[in-house]
């Protein structure tokens, strides 16, 4: 890493550390109920006592989000690929999910429920919802973008539908897929804290849901934590894979033309 | 360096191109005969129909009449064995500048290895030795369209369709990429169309200039360039040169297309 990106680490570092530190000041000065804020040395404290146990509901969380995120990236990009290949489609199923997408989709998670039962299946399901349009309208435009001399390229070459398709609209598409997936990624994880608090016995969703059942502020403050965490981590992984699938991409950002 | 393929004829028998969702005639009864291994300009104004004819031989686009053959087989489909350049170089971002190159072979088959093998032999030829790993995105607009020409080359095409390769450069670039495609042409000899609309251009480069006048796009003039090869730049301040411009320049201010005194 650069030296620059050495002190950005550093300024957020420090920053947060002073945010911390006012919090943790602040309560005790003013004498604030630990039921309303706990400082944040007790949700440390809190998270610390039953380490293990959080990060088995922790687990679980992350095992739905990405199980969830997995599927839509599946079904996403597929439907994007029939979508795009066919005007038929295009007209019929594309603009349904434009509609549909306007939908709250977390006012359809109790028919889940119902549906579904109160295993990791529902919770798998809201996650894939409310992830899977990002993913499919993102593609859509990515496959979309290929401008009109690279098809033309393509035809006067007397390329297949199928070479089309993966050697020139598909690499083409890939910033935009990427930018849908990092939105989606978030996406999931909130599916998977709304699939718990409709009904888990397990997961942080559920450890927010009991915790303030019995007005434990601390256990809940410890949860939203890890969620932070993990959102974070999710989030830096796939930039991660962007960067190491899109050389041609990140060169174009990091370095100016050598000549 | 060829390795076969014969450079192609194009007949290009009255053709008509007519649009008639916007209502407009952009080729009126185009005919035009090329040699095999000829390198023609197509010079007019925008909008005069020579990139419609350009692509109707490509195979893109299809005559609303008349019949456009390329080596005597009648064009309905891109032809086999067609280089094309446009004027945005058409790069693939995400490739390097060697798989920019394998590209056409991908497409339309043949031997990898020997096309890796001319495609290195291309990029020297216009000075991009070293470059093969590059993406698009770290050249410059002259290298990347140099890229572009090598790309329609790879695969030994009987025919390069050139669609205002240049249009896109500065002025030093573009008479720096002009010596290069001529050098290219004198060791290939490709039969190459060539779009453009700058004059000295069209002159510089061709056997023959085949002047467009506006909408409707029908042809004006040929001019046949009586210049030994290879030209230099400075042929440009020459006589002969010289002669052939004010000849074209004339045959514009006659359609109104340029005027001196409003």
């Amino acid at each position: 890493m650069k030296t620059r990106d050495w002190q950005g680490i550093l300024v957020t570092a420090v920053s947060i550390a002073v945010l911390v530190l006012l919090w943790e000041f602040l309560v005790a000065w003013m004498h604030v109920k630990p039921i309303i804020l706990p400082p944040p040395s007790a949700v440390l404290r809190e998270l610390a006592s039953e380490f293990p146990w959080y990060m088995g509901h922790a687990w679980y969380t992350l095992l739905v989000t990405v199980g969830g995120f997995g599927l839509a990236v599946v079904v996403g990009v597929g439907l994007a690929v029939v979508i795009v290949e066919s005007a038929l489609l295009e007209k019929t199923i594309y603009t349904l999910i434009v509609g549909l997408n306007s939908v709250p989709k977390v006012a359809i998670a109790p028919l889940f429920v119902i549906w579904l039962g109160t295993g990791a299946e529902p919770k798998l399901a809201i996650a894939f919802l409310i992830a899977v349009f990002a993913i499919v309208i993102d593609t859509v435009l990515g496959l979309k973008s290929v401008p009109a001399d690279i098809l033309d390229l393509g035809r006067a070459l007397r390329g297949s539908r199928a070479k089309m398709l993966w050697r020139i609209r598909f690499p083409c598409a890939l910033p935009s897929m990427f930018a849908g997936m990092k939105v989606a990624i978030s996406l999931a994880l909130v599916g998977a804290i709304v699939g718990e608090f409709v009904s888990s016995q397990r997961g942080l969703g559920y450890v927010i849901l009991s915790a303030q059942g019995t007005f434990d502020t601390a256990r809940v403050f410890a949860a939203v934590l890890l969620l932070a965490i993990m959102g974070m981590l999710l989030f830096a992984a796939l930039a991660r894979i962007e960067r190491w699938a899109l050389p041609w991409h990140a060169s174009q950002q990091e370095h100016r033309p050598s000549a | 360096m060829s390795v076969g393929h014969e450079a192609a004829g194009i007949r290009i028998d009255r053709v008509t191109r007519v649009f008639a969702d916007a209502g407009i005639t952009a080729l009126a009864e185009v005919s035009l005969d090329i040699r095999p291994g000829e390198f023609v300009s197509i010079l007019g104004p925008s909008g005069c129909g020579k990139s419609t004819l350009l692509r109707c031989v490509a195979g893109l686009d299809t005559p609303s009449s008349g019949v456009i053959s390329v080596a005597g087989v009648p064009v309905t489909a891109p032809p086999e064995h067609l280089g094309i350049v446009f004027q945005r170089d058409a790069l693939l971002e995400w490739r390097s500048v060697l798989d920019n190159l394998m590209l056409p072979i991908e497409f339309r088959g043949g031997d990898v290895a020997a096309a890796r093998g001319r495609a290195r032999s291309l990029l020297k030829m216009v000075g991009l030795e070293g470059f093969e790993g590059r993406y698009p995105a770290q050249l410059s607009g002259g290298m990347r369209q140099r890229v572009a020409i090598c790309r329609a080359l790879v695969d030994d095409p009987k025919l390069l369709l050139m669609d205002e390769p240049f249009g896109a450069l500065d002025a030093l670039t573009r008479d720096q990429l002009n010596i290069e495609l001529q050098r290219l042409w004198l060791a290939e000899h490709k039969t190459v169309l060539f779009v453009t609309h700058s004059i000295s251009e069209a002159v510089f480069l061709a056997d023959r200039v085949v002047v467009f006048s506006p909408r409707p796009g029908s042809i004006a003039d040929v001019i046949e360039v009586d210049i030994p090869r290879p030209r230099r730049l400075a042929v440009r301040t020459g006589e002969r040169f010289h002669g052939y411009s004010t000849r074209i320049r004339t045959l514009f201010e006659g359609m109104g297309l340029l005027k001196e005194d409003a």
